[in-house]
């Protein structure tokens, strides 16, 4: 009888050992799976690095640093240099950048904060279907109506009214840095400021009652308690709307007017890393060329490194000393 | 049972086998301009013989000329001629065969000038080279009597990305003026003295079609669908000849006495009275000596249909037939493929 009883005992505890394993080893799958997909995506990113330089190395080691440094593209004498291109794109992304942050963030405090329940849903909902717009649509927008209507009138007015300044001189015509921006800043809009509405929801309640409980306004409890709370936050979708913008290819190569110059108005075209990658890579049959291009996608690959790592410090900055009250 | 089984499973394995060998798949990539005149070919093509089935990825000129010397398609297609050295490259003998031709046309946007305007080949190589800036130009005005030239600033614009349509447009630019050639040269992408770019032969128009007192190239067939106004330019011999397809294919019946037997010529500026001076030839590229023999005959037997019925198709799709004596000699070249 006794022993009866014990085996039930041990029985059950060996089932329950056997469980435990089972368990055990669905973690241990499960941990590798997850371990691999995570490698994978290192690994590609390590391939790609790999393959890269090893496609550029002809005109690495033939142009050196006078790659980076110069300013001569010209695939007939194959003589290459990247730096109009490698202008044309931090420019323009920062300044749609520099445009967008602000827009984004108001939009996104009008959605969360001041507008009704419904109207802010819609609005929401409605910048997210922006998002979703393929970029040649932008693009040819952009081309059909934006730059010949940004000839027309306000590129005009600016260089009649502050043509003696340096950033709006030359002739308007509408393919320009400044449609590039344009373009780019409404591209971004959607990504930041939803973005944004998402943080900006996740600011506890209590945050913004104590605020009113002590007798802000509207606009001193946004200042005092909801920004500082998401600022981490919305400094995240900047980075996502910056690389988006670093990235854009076929919307600002139709705009932008992809003339490798650097000029500090934003009247005359200009020309970026990735446009004039997809503008030659298909037809550059020669080796050198091809090469060519190859490094400036590398040189595109390590700029879109050093934000991301630029982004992160910042982020860093900004959170610390704010423990406590921000997420 | 096993026994049965498994010669069950065979016989599947030996049919399926015989019913896809029953058709021939032939891949090709290359050039994006003859690209809506190849896909009409195949389809038309494959109701006459339904065993051989074409597959065409129009990628670019310099994407056929990597793919077919990387030996991944079985033909290649490309508005430019492959170099000494790309022949030399490429792991066997390379044919050319030269299937429809092209012209450029030069197009503007000038308010009052609605068609016709007269440009002389120097005049169009110093607006492009920005030496000719302003549309009143004594040197363009004397070609335009009685036409009221604005006086306004010329603003060029080029194609962005890489093309057959530049190659060609920046060859017939090198043959009319030496300092083009000097300082600028021709190819599919060249550093532009002035102007704007704009990508595609949608680029360029859309741009053309927006902005005032522009000039600027694109496609024959393109300029003719979209109507795009084009100019009148004066020829090698002296005679004003509008882009057409009947001047295209003069240039090529002009240049027939000096064709080489591998068709790599260059069609531009041709010395024949009637010869439109901007054309230039497509071609597709494919072994002489082909691996698999049966794609080869077939290829042979589709080439040379589109020497025949394909030509009669050309000019309604606006591309430029090649002239009879051309056809006679491409289809002795065809007869060369093994």
């Amino acid at each position: 009888m006794q022993q009866n009883e014990l085996t039930a005992t041990e029985e059950s505890q060996f089932t329950n050992s056997c469980a435990k394993r089972r368990g055990a080893d669905g973690d241990r799958i499960f941990r590798w799976l997850t371990f691999l997909f995570a490698a994978a995506v290192l690994l590609i990113l390590g391939l790609m690095i790999f393959e890269m330089t090893k496609e550029s190395l002809p005109s690495i080691t033939k142009f050196g640093g006078r790659f980076i440094s110069g300013s001569n593209w010209d695939a007939v004498q194959e003589d290459f240099a990247s730096l109009p291109f490698l202008y044309g794109s931090i420019v323009s992304s920062i300044l749609a950048i520099l445009l967008a942050t602000p827009l984004s963030v108001a939009t996104a405090l009008f959605i969360t904060e001041v507008a009704p329940n419904r109207i802010g849903t819609v609005a929401a909902s409605l910048i997210e279907l922006l998002a979703a717009i393929p970029s040649v649509i932008y693009g040819l927008w952009g081309i059909l109506v934006m730059a010949p209507w940004l000839q027309r009138t306000i590129q005009p007015w600016l260089a009649d009214h502050f043509g003696f300044l340096p950033f709006f001189s030359g002739a308007p015509y509408g393919v320009s840095m400044m449609a590039g921006v344009l373009i780019l800043a409404i591209m971004i809009i959607p990504i930041i400021t939803a973005i944004s509405r998402e943080v900006l929801l996740a600011v506890p309640q209590s945050q913004r009652e104590a605020a009113v409980a002590l007798g802000a306004t509207k606009w001193e409890m946004i200042r005092i308690a909801v920004l500082p709370y998401g600022r981490s936050g919305i400094l995240g979708g900047v980075i996502l709307g910056l690389g988006r913008a670093i990235g854009e290819t076929m919307a600002v190569t139709m705009v932008i007017g992809n003339t490798p110059q650097i000029s500090l108005s934003l009247l005359s075209p200009a020309y970026t890393m990735p446009s004039v990658i997809a503008n030659e890579f298909a037809e550059a049959t020669n080796a050198l060329h091809s090469s060519a291009l190859m490094e400036i996608g590398l040189i595109l690959l390590v700029v879109t490194l050093i934000i991301n790592v630029f982004a992160r410090l910042l982020i860093w900055k900004v959170t610390k000393g704010h423990k406590g009250g921000v997420a | 049972m096993l026994k049965k089984i498994s010669i069950f499973a065979l016989a599947c394995l030996m049919a399926t086998v015989t019913l896809a060998g029953a058709e021939t798949l032939i891949n090709g990539a290359g050039a994006t301009f003859p690209y809506p005149l190849y896909s009409k070919w195949f389809s038309e093509y494959a109701k006459i013989d339904t065993s051989v089935k074409f597959n065409y990825q129009s990628i670019g000129s310099g994407g056929g000329i990597k793919q077919i010397t990387a030996q991944t398609v079985d033909f290649g297609a490309s508005d430019k001629f492959l170099s000494d050295a790309e022949l030399k490259a490429a792991p066997g003998k390379l044919l050319h065969i030269p299937t429809v031709m092209g012209a450029v046309v030069v197009t503007y946007n000038v308010p009052g000038i609605a068609k016709g305007l007269k440009l002389n080949s120097e005049d169009v190589a110093n607006i492009f080279l920005g030496k000719i800036i302003k549309w009143n130009d004594k040197r363009i005005a004397d070609d335009n009597p009685g036409v009221n030239l604005p006086d306004k600033a010329i603003i060029v614009v080029h194609r962005s990305d890489g093309s057959g349509t530049t190659s060609i447009f920046t060859d017939y630019l090198s043959g009319v003026n030496s300092e083009w050639e000097q300082k600028v040269g021709k190819g599919a992408s060249v550093k532009w003295p002035v102007g704007l770019g704009g990508k595609g032969n949608e680029g360029v128009a859309g741009q053309i079609k927006t902005t005032q007192y522009t000039i600027g190239y694109v496609e024959l067939a393109y300029a003719f669908e979209n109507k795009l106004p084009f100019a009148t330019l004066k020829n090698k011999s002296g005679s004003w000849v509008e882009p057409s397809i009947k001047t295209t294919s003069a240039a090529a019946a002009a240049a027939v006495k000096n064709m080489p037997a591998d068709y790599r010529l260059s069609l531009v500026n041709q010395p024949a009275k009637d010869a439109y001076p901007i054309v230039g030839f497509t071609w597709l590229l494919l072994y002489q000596d082909q691996k698999d023999k049966t794609k080869g005959k077939k290829l042979v037997e589709f080439l040379t249909w589109s020497m025949h019925q394909g030509q009669k198709m050309a000019a309604p799709m606006l591309y430029a037939p090649l002239p009879e004596s051309v056809m006679k000699m491409v289809e002795n070249t065809i007869k060369t493929i093994k």
